[in-house]
């Protein structure tokens, strides 16, 4: 895990693979990440960007997209999904 | 099946902490470990179920394990893993499976996937089943089908592995290491990979029921065991973004305790094939303990009032070194029945951390090491 991340490309249509996905529990009062034998909870942030990895958005379109409706700077948007993204795929809960 | 290092491979569900009064701060829990049967083909002599097995006439019908799933379900609980004995020994696996899926819970097949037909599978599939995890015993099938006791085991382990992945169902290869084949664990790696897992678990075996029993002759020597670390951290680095490795220190050789369970009563719960439910696997080791059976309440008051769950919730029960310990909320103290197999004292230190009074004796056992024939674990009696 000390390698240097690699960028996620604009291009990329990211997706959860089978076996894993999110749900809201009414239980854990939010969003929580199921996979294989793991379960993590998603902040509300985090559920955001991972509700809009359907596999049929690029990477570029979900920072716009997320840009306009939390009317942020792109480039920080742009920090945080490269963050999740890269981490989540690491992790292989995440198709790039 | 059991010994699968879910123990302290899973979940980083953040929850609050006991109280600083040390008073238990009730959780509400995350899996639900179902031993559908103790039933199993297989003869592991690292089994972690117990010496005296539940019989098959005494297991629960399909219709309690629904109710059990649903009232999970209410309770908090997200994923249920299907185990054993042998899962594939139900009859109704299907409907099993069917039931905890329609009650929202994420569904875990844990099997030795002997006795899961590929017919079974594509039925278990369409029924909702999210993951399956797979044993092996080793890398090759002489030795591997030698550990388990059942010849052919191997090959219908890497069948039912390529079934899996044709139906796109996510797969975990469980490695259970020991001094027969933790040199290995690199070439179990590849298998892993080979197969098409997405995750793989080395998970040293754990020293309780049948492997407590085979205890001198799977025991890894220290020089095997760091040679093992090192193989893991390798291939970590080698294989990151293509599979997931979770490993752990085999306790003997930790330096502190696994915080097992994830806590006393705090994260998982486990019901027997005949309904007792314990904070844990092993939990009817300890004697004394007070377990409830679903066939006369609720899943959720067992969590919040069975007396086996309470005996060691929060800190309050500790001893010194534990009491005033700074880990006291990491670790929990290690595992219970750790403490009570190796000091005769439930509520002891888990003997496995340095500071424990009892540390040399684990040192000691460690270093003990007998080269005869496995002690296979038998089936339930037929009644």
């Amino acid at each position: 895990m000390n390698e240097p991340a690699v960028a996620i490309p604009l291009e990329a249509q990211p997706r959860l693979p089978h076996g894993v996905r999110l749900v809201h529990n009414e239980a854990y009062d939010g969003w929580v990440l199921l996979a294989p034998e793991r379960v993590f909870k998603a902040d509300p942030i985090a559920a955001e960007i991972v509700k809009r990895c359907t596999g049929d958005a690029t990477v570029g379109s979900i920072v716009d997209d997320l840009a306009k409706t939390y009317s942020a700077p792109r480039e920080r948007i742009l920090a945080d999904v490269s963050a999740l993204l890269r981490r989540l795929a690491d992790s292989r809960l995440l198709e790039l | 099946m059991a010994q699968d290092g879910r123990g302290q491979a899973n979940g980083t569900h953040q929850s609050r902490q006991a109280n600083g009064k040390g008073e238990a701060v009730l959780h509400r829990p995350i899996g639900l470990l179902a031993e559908l049967t103790h039933r199993c083909p297989l003869g592991c002599p690292y089994c972690s179920n117990p010496l005296a097995l539940d019989p098959r006439d005494g297991e629960l019908d399909t219709e309690t394990w629904a109710r059990i799933f649903s009232e999970a379900a209410t309770l908090g609980v997200l994923q249920v893993h299907l185990s054993g004995g042998e899962p594939g020994a139900r009859r109704d696996l299907v409907e099993i499976t069917a039931a905890a899926h329609s009650s929202g819970l994420y569904t875990n097949l844990i099997t030795s996937a002997v006795g899961i037909t590929a017919v079974t599978l594509a039925k278990l599939a369409e029924a909702g089943l999210d993951h399956v995890q797979i044993s092996i015993q080793d890398d090759e099938p002489v030795s591997a089908d030698h550990i388990a006791n059942y010849r052919g085991a191997f090959a219908r382990k890497k069948a039912l592995a390529e079934k899996v992945v044709d139906l796109k169902i996510p797969l975990t290869v469980n490695c259970v290491v020991h001094r027969a084949n933790i040199d290995r664990i690199g070439a179990m790696v590849d298998l892993a990979i080979g197969l098409g897992a997405r995750r793989v678990e080395i998970a040293h075996v754990q020293y309780y029921g049948w492997a407590l029993h085979n205890r001198d002759t799977l025991m890894p020597t220290a020089e095997q065991v760091e040679r093992g670390v090192k193989a893991v951290e390798e291939l970590r680095r080698s294989h990151q973004g293509k599979i997931v490795i979770d490993a752990v220190l085999p306790d003997y050789y930790a330096r502190f305790p696994k915080p097992c369970v994830g806590g006393w009563g705090r994260r998982s719960l486990n019901v027997t094939p005949s309904g007792k439910v314990l904070p844990c696997h092993a939990a009817e080791s300890i004697p004394g303990l007070e377990f409830w059976s679903v066939k006369d309440h609720s899943l959720t008051d067992i969590w919040i009032n069975s007396p086996a769950f309470n005996a060691f919730r929060g800190t309050a029960w500790m001893q010194e070194p534990c009491r005033s310990c700074e880990r006291r909320e990491i670790d929990f103290g290690g595992c219970r029945c750790q403490a009570f197999i190796l000091t005769g004292d439930a509520a002891a230190a888990d003997p496995v951390c340095h500071l424990s009074p009892h540390h040399a004796d684990v040192i000691a056992l460690a270093a003990q090491h007998r080269d005869v024939p496995y002690s296979y674990r038998t089936n339930p009696r037929i009644r």
